[in-house]
């Protein structure tokens, strides 16, 4: 990972973060009503099949950005961690009857534990060393997950949940299922933006950025970084758990194979590194951009008429258009979806502040 | 970074990459407004036309689709003709969830064609009381139709699938006293598809004494040397049974020659029983066997009738060599079940058709003798008789080998070990039904 280009939004100096003036508090304001107020505004349709995965991937790859946008440590098993996640959650819930909170809790905690365990190579390895070792923790946890009975998986892989009910209220509806995943991931946004801001935050970027210098200067290598991948595993587990309780119902081995993992990196290159945004940026980015190409291209070949090409050349080229958007992003601009919207932001207070005189965000380059 | 020129070129550039993402969404938002019902049946469908797994899908769904244009040229399903409309899924889970929510409140039947897929949707299909169905796949327990009202194996589960292939293999042996102290190699997808097999197999060799050993392989499983060299080498398997899909059907066929294992020991699921899965391998692939459910070819009345009314004038949905390929009449079948439970739904409750209707009508299908040679599908698929307890599932395979250009059928129908299968139902939806009941 090229430590340089990973200095995203969250390295920008004090008083222009989430509660900075002007365009991007007014844009946080307004995203916060939508997320709110969605249930009422959006059909059911964009609730179940956009909002609430959005949200449970983007917590996801925010955990992501936490070990590898901010920790500088490369990881692939995120996946697995999210697995991990949503096993612990449904047992717990459905087998124990811990009530969902606390089981969202242990979910957590046994993914970060293990995430920790899969993370102690990166005090000896880094860059792609480290990549294979966290793909082991992908291969190893899924195929435990598969193979041990005790996981009540069996031969389908597959444990459904009982009904989702939190003390007397239980979730029946949509909304329901969207407003519980939306208030642990909001909190979740908020501690984690607040950790990276504070001391924990800062030593990540600065063994990010220079290990040897970061170690000379007394942060103890063993301590952040394992607590990265912990920190990180736990966000993941979490997610897992909400993948249960939130969106499909059932914790499934093959929703979080290797492409999964790879997806979740690729939400936050193409999101930003290092920028908690960012991660959902990327996260709603890779969701909802193959869905929108592919409704695109076929209303585009039902106004031309189906004869222009087959319905095979239209599902593939599909891939072509999501791939060649992504690098047309990535060369737009390099440090993510974050940063073009920090750009638009700035842009934005440029035009309509005449005459103050406000602190720009730059990059620290 | 990107200097003058450049940059106005990419800045523009993304200013139309904008414009499209949000003109698309308008479409989408005007069709959606557009779409009333006209009195035809609108039908959803998953397909998976990219992607490794594409092979033998989009022939099931073009045999699928053919069967509607025949049917709907014909006047429809009691009068309303079927207008399809596919959303592709890639055989993702993720996808499938989102097709699915696309079309929510328009389906009639789902049927994903994707054993992992129906396993992420059976909650949200018995909430909204829409059939869900997997041909020869999903669920094997689904045959119980109390426990899983929504859920479908239609023929031939993965367990009767099973058992069924084990006993064509006690019977090549002359017995299953003859079975002790063989050894089978498994080799299979690691998913819900390839892992389904398992208990099966467990019962089976417990109590015939044969040894039985697992080679996991993960999606998409295109790369199998090693596992070959294992099971013919060190295992020294009497025989292989295959549980794979799509491309990697056609990996086996290379590795057994290279590792020199008699082909005519490696027996394939159904999965693997198309012309699609044996022909890149060419010649490597003959002697194969592999199980299937229902008869290849084009001579039946139905698929005559496809050729000359829609491929003559060349309303055709697949390319005109596939038509009578193992996966194009999967298709044919598929299309029957679904217009049979369609038209038993619109007779029984009038229409329009709701997925519960249609769950309905599925539970009177009745497939015997007498209707299949009314729809000209004799000798097409097995009989198929469900109600509201049996959702299908129970059905015998046939046997097939390659011979290089075609599949010939090597054997009778050989039954499941029935009272194993049903046995292991009974126990694994009760499983299901404590898993789903209120937490403690």
């Amino acid at each position: 990972m090229a430590s340089d280009s990973t200095a995203g939004a969250a390295a920008r100096p004090k008083g222009t973060g989430l509660f900075a003036p002007g365009a991007n508090r007014i844009a946080f304001a307004l995203l916060l009503l939508v997320a709110v107020a969605a249930p009422y505004i959006v059909s059911e349709y964009w609730l179940r099949a956009i909002f609430i995965p959005t949200l449970i991937f983007g917590l996801a790859a925010l955990g992501l950005n936490m070990v590898t946008g901010y920790a500088g440590l490369i990881s692939m098993g995120q996946a697995a961690f999210m697995a991990v996640g949503a096993f612990t959650a449904v047992i717990a819930y459905g087998k124990f009857g811990v009530p969902i909170p606390l089981a969202l809790l242990l979910a957590g905690c046994l993914a970060a534990t293990i995430g920790v365990a899969f993370g102690t190579p990166s005090l000896r390895i880094r860059g792609l060393y480290l990549m294979v070792a966290t793909l082991a923790a992908q291969f190893i946890i899924i195929w435990i997950l598969q193979r041990v009975p005790w996981t009540g998986s069996g031969s389908f892989a597959t444990i459904n949940t009982p009904p989702v009910r939190i003390g007397g209220w239980a979730a029946t509806t949509t909304a329901d299922h969207y407003y519980l995943v939306l208030i642990v991931v909001a909190a979740m946004t908020a501690f984690g933006r607040n950790l990276v801001g504070s001391h924990i935050g800062r030593a990540w970027m600065a063994l990010r950025d220079h290990e040897t210098a970061a170690a000379v200067m007394g942060v103890s290598m063993l301590r952040y970084k394992l607590l990265a991948f912990l920190v990180s595993s736990f966000y993941a587990g979490v997610a897992g758990g909400l993948v249960v309780f939130g969106w499909t119902g059932a914790a499934s081995v093959q929703e979080y194979e290797l492409d999964v993992s790879i997806k979740i990196l690729g939400m936050i290159i193409v999101g930003g590194l290092g920028s908690v945004m960012g991660s959902f940026l990327g996260a709603a980015f890779i969701m909802l951009l193959p869905i929108l190409i592919g409704l695109g291209m076929h209303h585009v070949a039902a106004l031309v008429g189906r004869s222009v090409a087959s319905v095979d050349i239209l599902a593939n080229a599909e891939h072509i258009v999501f791939g060649s958007l992504v690098l047309f992003f990535l060369i737009k601009e390099p440090h993510g979806l974050a940063r073009l919207w920090q750009r638009l932001t700035d842009w934005i207070d440029a035009k309509f502040s005449t005459g103050k005189t406000r602190v720009r965000s730059e990059d620290p380059k | 970074m990107l200097q003058g020129r450049t940059r106005k070129a990419f800045d523009r550039l993304s200013g139309l990459a904008l414009a499209g993402v949000v003109s698309a969404g308008a479409f989408w938002a005007a069709e959606a407004a557009a779409q009333q019902y006209k009195g035809e049946i609108i039908h959803p469908m998953m397909v998976t036309r990219t992607g490794p797994f594409a092979t033998a899908a989009t022939g099931v769904t073009a045999g699928q689709q053919d069967y509607y244009a025949l049917v709907n040229s014909k006047g429809g399903v009691e009068g309303h003709k079927i207008v399809w409309e596919e959303c592709e899924f890639e055989y993702k889970v993720p996808r499938a969830l989102e097709c699915y929510e696309r079309h929510r409140g328009k389906w009639k039947v789902v049927y994903p064609n994707s054993t992992p897929a129906i396993f992420a949707l059976a909650d949200r299909v018995t909430k909204d009381e829409v059939l869900a169905i997997n041909l020869a796949g999903g669920r094997s327990d689904s045959t119980d139709g109390e426990t899983f009202p929504y859920l479908a194996p239609v023929v031939a589960n993965f367990w009767a699938q099973a058992t069924s292939t084990i006993k064509y293999i006690a019977q090549l042996e002359g017995g299953a006293e003859k079975l002790k102290g063989k050894k089978i190699a498994y080799i299979h997808l690691d998913n819900d598809y390839g892992r389904q097999p398992f208990p099966m197999f467990d019962i089976l060799a417990k109590k015939y004494g044969f040894e039985w050993k697992s080679w996991a392989l993960s999606w998409p499983a295109l790369e199998q040397s090693a596992a070959w060299v294992d099971i013919a080498r060190r295992y020294r398997a009497d025989y292989t049974i295959g549980w794979l899909y799509g491309q990697s059907c056609n990996v086996p066929y290379t590795e057994i020659s290279k590792v020199g294992y008699p082909i005519k020991k490696y027996i394939s699921s159904l999965w693997c029983g198309t012309e699609d899965d044996v022909g890149p391998a060419g010649a490597l692939a003959k002697g194969t066997v592999t199980a299937n459910y229902h008869g290849v070819g084009r001579n039946f009345p139905v698929i005559q009738e496809i050729l000359n009314t829609l491929y003559k004038t060349g309303k055709g949905n697949a390319d005109p060599n596939r038509v009578g390929t193992v996966a194009y009449n999967r298709g044919i079948i598929t299309g029957i079940v679904i217009v049979e439970a369609m038209r038993n739904g619109i007779k029984a409750h009038g229409a329009p058709l709701d997925g519960k209707k249609v769950r309905d009508g599925y539970r009177m299908i009745k497939l015997d003798d007498a209707r299949l040679k009314e729809l000209g599908a004799s000798g097409l698929m097995p009989n198929l008789i469900f109600s509201a307890k049996n959702h299908g599932g129970m059905d015998a395979q046939l046997f097939q080998t390659w011979d290089g250009a075609t599949w010939k059928t090597i054997s009778g129908w050989i039954t499941p070990y029935e009272d194993i299968v049903q046995a292991k139902i009974a126990e694994s939806a009760k499983a299901f039904r404590e898993q789903t009941s209120k937490p403690k």
